[in-house]
């Protein structure tokens, strides 16, 4: 399929240099583009309000209506619950990019793009830099919320802050799996149905909602393997105290071990398409 | 007169499937190019070749001297494409859109935003510059699109279709939008499924079907090829059709008119359009009477059985049947 013959043959008749964009360049084309898909997210009440109202949903029901029952009062569930919704939420939230690849693709303005001379990388920057403010927007509107329903932070600010930051970097890792579901997935509206049959195993198969000794052992031993778990666990470590170090370490190894993998693929399926 | 674009020999295959089959394309500097061809000719896979967005298989492009294949970035620096279908983001609004790809294209933030404002002063897209482009009527659509490929002033433009879908006025307007670039200098490609069109705008046409050019000349020339008129006769006794293509050929000098054996409809290229009233009399003296006969302008249709090479009751409409367009 990908190009192959012919091409290179004809070097002759060629006067004029090459021209390449280099790496300052592309970052500003990046930045623009990024600009844009902020904007979007800004203008289009639909695509904020998701951002917006998932976490307020998730808190709410999860508090109230299970937090009671699984902790004995929602209390005290709340201060557990909260730094795992920071990872979910974020999960959540990485799926935009993969959208707004996919639409940008369907839509035609991809085309436009590839006809500029710009960078071929800045449309993938674009989406992936436009989604850190969707994941900030997302964590702000859930740590507020939770605050007044009486979260409190039990270390300092600047253990919160570095929680937040862990939770980004978890955030960008994931965008390649939604820049992989973008490329692949027929239309935009496909994307989240393909991103949610990933994403529910990993956020529901974990410590977020529940403790594992309380589950049977097969999901035990998953939730023990799921490196949203280990995540969870660093972030409650940051925010409430405990055992930091190891669960962040693991977190870390496991954000490299996900970049190794998904990134070269997210970048083959994002080249295919950009060629 | 240099030559501006040079394909030569593309091909390109999508599985056992080839789109393009060894198409050559030499466009003149500062001329406007038609690419004129049914749905699936190619047309489009030539134009988004030329415009380094697809690479062929085989075969070589330049564009003003810059190797498409090689050297991708330049190409991009001097055209501009406008699709099928507008490519501008839906939500934001004409000017945001024009001013992104001004950004994208290196001016500054004001500049970007004035030559955005030129722009939609010049399509006349005036208060609706600063609407959605979601809101925007079909004719709007193409306009700012267009815009936003010549926000970098391309010396060369590629016109995908520009017209399909547009009511008369819409698509009039566009029209002269082309012709004053044209005046200004740009080489200009356009695909289009109308002879109507290529003959409005085009100085050259290339006619392509199935991948493969089948013509190319002049609009004249073509149309001298297709004659002037199209001219339809159906028998309405199907065991007429052979005889009214004997009076039609002696009529023609010998050029032996296309049938349509199942429908049982003869037409041929009319340069004269006495030839009408002539066959009427031929007709009327053979007692060979009529459901349908009359003078029509060529359709796509009919220009492609003519220059595909059919002869007479070998109209295998492949092409025509494709390229139903109007």
């Amino acid at each position: 399929m990908s190009a192959t013959v012919a091409v290179d043959s004809h070097a002759s008749v060629e006067p004029s240099p090459r021209i390449r964009i280099g790496p300052a360049t592309a970052a500003r084309h990046g930045m623009i583009l990024a600009s844009r898909n902020i904007r979007y997210l800004v203008r289009t009440p639909s695509s904020l309000i998701d951002t917006v109202i998932q976490p307020v949903l998730f808190l709410l029901v999860f508090v109230f209506l299970f937090g009671g029952a699984i902790a004995g009062d929602w209390q005290s569930y709340l201060q557990t619950l909260v730094p795992g919704l920071m990872v979910q939420i974020t999960m959540y939230a990485s799926i935009g990019t993969g959208m707004a690849l996919n639409t940008d693709i369907s839509k035609g303005v991809f085309d436009r793009f590839r006809s500029l001379p710009i960078a071929r990388s800045a449309p993938l920057v674009g989406a992936v830099l436009g989604d850190v403010l969707r994941y900030v927007v997302a964590l702000t509107v859930l740590l507020l919320l939770a605050f007044a329903l009486g979260f409190r932070i039990q270390t300092d600010p600047l253990s919160a802050l570095l929680a937040c930051a862990l939770v980004v970097v978890f955030g960008l890792t994931l965008c390649w799996m939604s820049v992989i579901i973008g490329m692949v997935a027929t239309g935009p509206q496909a994307v989240p149905g393909i991103a949610m049959a990933v994403i529910l195993p990993l956020t529901f198969g974990s410590n977020i909602f529940a403790a594992p000794e309380t589950m049977p052992g097969w999901l035990e031993a998953w939730v023990g393997i799921n490196p949203v778990t280990y995540f969870v666990d660093a972030v409650r470590g940051l925010m409430l105290g405990g055992p930091t170090l190891v669960p962040v370490l693991i977190s870390l190894g496991a954000v490299a071990g996900i970049q190794i993998v998904l990134m070269p693929l997210a970048l083959r399926a994002y080249l295919r398409r950009v060629r | 007169m240099n030559t501006c674009i040079r394909a030569e020999g593309l091909v390109k295959r999508y599985g056992a499937n080839t789109a393009l089959d060894g198409v050559s394309l030499g466009i003149p500097r500062g001329s406007i190019q038609g690419v004129l061809g049914p749905n699936g000719a190619g047309k489009t896979t030539t134009v988004r070749i030329l415009a380094t967005l697809l690479r062929p298989d085989e075969g070589t492009v330049l564009v003003d001297g810059h190797d498409a294949l090689r050297d991708p970035v330049s190409v991009r620096g001097i055209i501009g494409l406008t699709g099928q279908y507008a490519s501008v983001d839906e939500e934001l609004t004409g000017m945001e859109n024009l001013e992104l790809v001004g950004r994208l294209l290196d001016l500054s933030g004001r500049q970007a935003r004035v030559r955005a404002r030129e722009l939609v002063e010049r399509f006349e897209l005036g208060d609706a510059g600063d609407r959605p482009v979601k809101t925007y009527s079909g004719g709007m659509r193409r306009r700012i699109d267009l815009a936003a490929s010549l926000v970098g002033r391309p010396r060369v433009l590629y016109l995908d279709e520009p017209t399909t879908g547009l009511d008369p006025h819409s698509r009039n307007r566009l029209w002269s939008i082309v012709h004053g670039l044209s005046d200004e200098g740009t080489t200009i490609l356009l695909t289009t499924q109308y002879l109507e069109e290529a003959d409005q705008l085009a100085d050259r046409v290339t006619v392509i079907d199935q991948g493969r050019v089948v013509a190319e000349g002049a609009p004249k020339e073509l149309k001298q090829r297709v004659g002037s008129q199209t001219l339809h006769v159906r028998p309405v006794d199907p065991a007429d059709v052979r005889r009214t293509e004997e009076i039609l050929t002696e009529l023609l000098g010998g050029v032996r008119p296309g049938v349509d054996s199942e429908r049982g409809l003869l037409s041929a290229p009319v340069q004269d359009p006495v030839l009408l009233s002539a066959l009427v009399r031929r007709l009327h003296d053979a007692a060979i009477s009529t459901d349908e006969l009359g003078l029509g302008l060529p359709s796509l249709d009919d220009v492609f059985l003519t220059l595909t090479g059919q002869k007479a009751g070998k109209t295998e409409p492949t092409a025509a049947e494709k390229g139903s367009s109007t």
